[in-house]
């Protein structure tokens, strides 16, 4: 048991982490008519059951499921895992379908049925069920509640409310006027611009997946391995000083992690030029404002004449630029991490002097 | 033979048939409900047109559109916990007084003194599903490509409505006045003074000024917008608690009516074109 425990902890790294999920999105993605397998579902199911079951045995673990906040976030495991599962079995149906030169089950159920009884009876029986799950919900698992208030006494670890705890892990990669303003806003107006900047006519009220690949990859992508596994990233494994602890680990809070991170200016200036860094910000930061520049300005040019060609006839000018620029948004936090896991950097520009750090 | 004897014996209705056929016969009754049962079409039609709770709904509407499979019922989930949350916070605000003096020792009083009170559990737990009932929702409107022409304004609605969804959650989460609330409040809008020019620790806040005179400071800047104060306080409270209870419903509330006509008026459910 303990072994096992070790060995689970031993992968327990953020590195690991989100490699492992970006890993099963591919995998889900690419082998997705043997994961739309009932074999799968419901061995992803026992998995899960099985390993949170395990998890409570250990007084570690126990700690952080059972506190009383964290509940819900098992609670949207399960239902993330059945619904990206149960999502693409209707979406890889109606694809079988559609090669078999048939229609998708919902055109299949095209014709009407009365409202009352078919819709209101089953909004009814929701209504109960939802009532009977909170009730036995709210008697079994008492609210929590600390000791008051103190603006003296800082826990350690401090948490946002667990929505925003995937924005709190981008802390450890961003600046907050980035990781807790820029891109939130960005994240609602990326939301909200998808209606226009999605061109696709096919894939309108019906689940499929090969009418709409990119779409749906690049929505899983940010939605469940960006935005859903880093708030079960942040919620279960960030403990005491925003250290990262395997799931059976001790939250110490004298654990150790070496601060080694290194700004770009002292790569090139101090270990690339051998020179000690300019007095001028500006000179200092040349070469990481060049490079934001050459990301957000340049590369969807570029992208444009070469490599996405066929999205910038098929979309036009405004369109294009739109979805590149929110899609180099998304994608900046993965490059980020990687820079960060890979070379140690810190910020690209750092310019302290405005509370300017990307 | 004259067929005298043999009597006809009429099936006899029994009471509670009767008692009912007299209920339904009354002026009380009638004034109420405007039709019979929808056991026929004809009242299947005019239920949905003449009873203001079910009129949100279509006459018929797409098989699919009643599938589980389909919809996953989040939505409806979704406003059904709004309604479950609307009333258990009103209960609560009976018990809660939002200031330094009282707001923790009567969310104390709650759990000590209440008998049987689960309602302070069902708002907490109701909320926590909220938010993920919406993004399950949305999960399924996108897998469905639903946010598709003609449906763009709604869908853009749904995202205002999520993030009124995680700012009601968020305002609410300060009001136990716990170490659990100030800390994760204070984690959160410690992000507002980073905001660019309008956080006093933000890019472009030091720009922000006329002459020697700093326009942007701590003690102006969004945080202290969102705070009533420079610090999580007793500001910080009161503008949380009447955000909580009465501004975020309010907004919320006209954004679900919005959301629900056009529901109905781009088409009701989605399906294939």
């Amino acid at each position: 048991m303990d072994a096992l425990k070790s060995f689970i902890d031993l992968f327990a790294d953020p590195r690991l982490f989100f490699l492992i999920t970006l890993a099963a999105l591919v995998l889900i993605v690419w082998k997705r008519e043997a994961f739309v397998s009932n074999r799968w579902g419901w061995g992803l199911m026992a998995f899960l059951t099985v390993f949170f079951g395990f998890g409570l045995t250990d007084e570690n673990f126990n700690l952080i499921i059972t506190k009383p906040d964290n509940v819900p976030i098992v609670g949207l495991i399960f239902l993330l895992v059945f619904f990206t599962w149960f999502s693409m079995r209707q979406a890889v149906d109606n694809d079988r379908r559609a090669a078999a030169g048939r229609p998708s089950i919902e055109k299949d159920e095209e014709d009407r049925v009365w409202t009352w009884p078919d819709l209101v009876y089953t909004e009814l029986i929701s209504m109960v069920v939802c009532t009977v799950i909170l009730i036995v919900w709210s008697i079994g698992l008492e609210a929590p509640l600390e000791q008051p208030a103190n603006n003296a006494n800082t826990p350690n670890p401090s948490k946002a409310p667990w929505y925003f705890l995937g924005l709190q892990e981008m802390l450890v990669y961003f600046d907050p006027w980035l990781a807790g303003v820029v891109l939130p806003s960005l994240i609602i107006v990326g939301l909200m611009a998808i209606p226009y900047i999605d061109k696709n006519p096919k894939g309108n009220g019906y689940y499929t997946f090969n009418e709409r690949r990119v779409e749906i990859t690049l929505f899983l992508f940010g939605f469940v391995v960006l935005w859903s596994s880093l708030i079960v990233l942040g919620t279960f494994l960030r403990g005491p000083n925003w250290n990262f602890f395997g799931p059976f680990e001790y939250w110490d809070i004298h654990k150790l992690e070496a601060l080694t991170n290194v700004q770009l200016s002292e790569y090139i200036w101090v270990r690339g030029f051998g020179m000690a860094l300019p007095e001028n910000w500006f000179v200092r930061e040349i070469f990481g404002i060049l490079l934001t520049i050459g990301y957000i300005a340049v590369l969807p040019v570029a992208l444009a004449k070469k490599g996405l060609t066929r999205y910038y006839e098929k979309l036009g000018p405004a369109r294009y630029y739109v979805t590149v620029l929110l899609f180099l948004s998304m994608l900046s936090l993965p490059v980020k991490m990687l820079t960060r896991w890979v070379f140690d950097l810190k910020y690209v520009v750092s310019i302290p002097e405005f509370f300017f750090n990307i | 033979m004259p067929d005298t004897k043999t009597k006809t014996i009429e099936p006899k209705t029994p009471a509670l048939v009767q008692a009912w056929d007299w209920i339904t016969e009354t002026q009380i009754w009638t004034s109420i409900f405007r039709h019979a049962a929808p056991i026929n079409d004809r009242n299947r039609v005019l239920v949905m047109l003449s009873n203001v709770f079910l009129h949100m709904h279509p006459v018929r509407l797409r098989k699919s559109g009643v599938r589980l499979r389909y919809t996953w019922c989040m939505g409806g989930i979704s406003f059904f916990l709004f309604l479950v949350l609307t009333f258990t916070g009103l209960l609560l605000m009976f018990y809660y007084r939002p200031t330094l003096e009282y707001a923790y020792s009567d969310i104390v009083g709650l759990r000590e003194h209440v008998p049987l009170g689960i309602m302070r559990e069902m708002h907490r737990w109701g909320a926590h599903a909220m938010v993920i009932t919406v993004w399950l929702h949305m999960f399924r409107v996108f897998m469905t490509g639903s946010y598709k022409p003609p449906r763009e304004f709604n869908w853009n609605v749904g995202v205002i409505m999520l993030v009124l969804t995680l700012l009601l959650s968020f305002t609410g989460y300060l009001l136990p006045w716990d170490q659990l609330a100030i800390w994760a409040i204070t984690v959160g809008s410690n992000m507002a003074r980073a905001t660019p020019f309008l956080g006093h620790e933000g890019p472009g806040a030091s720009l922000m000024a006329i002459g020697d005179v700093q326009l942007v400071h701590a003690a102006d800047d969004a945080r202290f917008a969102l705070l009533g104060g420079t610090f999580v306080g007793e500001g910080a409270l009161l503008r949380f608690y009447v955000l909580h209870c009465v501004a975020l419903p309010l907004v919320i509330g006209f954004l679900m009516a919005v959301h629900f006509w056009r529901v109905r008026k781009d088409g009701g459910i989605s399906g294939p074109l």
